[in-house]
């Protein structure tokens, strides 16, 4: 899983009926300094309800995303599974 | 699961078994910044996306499970069109 910074969302009319509903954001890994760093990406957000600005736990396995979202269907490959509050090292 | 951008159309006769009547685009990755992130790579499109189009694609095992049938050799799926980024 990756910590990573929320960058904005995306909309989309003509989608698979599997992001039907679903709410697509994209975001950013964050480095060592948690400052964005590396290639932005995709992700669902299921239920944390994230915002541009927060970061957040992105787990990018479809196995666990179809655990999660129990659809052992789901062509969803990355998905927020935590807005995160502290990282202390 | 990424940006990337309808760039060509890829012409394929003789293809596996599943892979009937799918289309194939040729997508150029891109980032929330419409910058390149990555060399093209050809996706099998399930949105009747055109040359041109801002996509998002899903990739891996997850890019053959957006398909019907789902067992098809195939890694890389466009499954949206994009109307907007907000960033």
């Amino acid at each position: 899983m990756n910590l990573c910074k929320v960058l904005g969302t995306v909309t989309a009319t003509a989608k698979h009926p599997a992001f039907a509903g679903r709410k697509l954001m994209v975001v950013q890994p964050l480095d060592d300094a948690m400052k964005p760093a590396g290639r932005s990406f995709l992700a669902i957000d299921h239920s944390s309800d994230a915002g541009a600005g927060d970061v957040v736990l992105v787990m990018r396995e479809g196995n666990g995303v179809r655990q999660v979202l129990k659809d052992k269907s789901l062509p969803i490959r990355s998905l927020i599974v935590g807005v995160v509050d502290a990282v202390e090292r | 699961m990424y940006l990337g951008k309808v760039i060509g159309t890829v012409v394929c006769e003789r293809k596996y078994e599943g892979l009937e009547g799918k289309r194939f685009l040729v997508v150029q990755p891109l980032d929330h910044k419409g910058e390149k992130s990555g060399p093209p790579e050809v996706a099998v499109d399930t949105v009747s996306a055109s040359p041109g189009t801002l996509v998002y694609l899903v990739s891996s095992r997850e890019a053959a499970l957006a398909l019907d049938p789902t067992f098809v050799p195939v890694d890389s799926a466009i499954v949206g069109i994009v109307d907007s980024v907000d960033t």
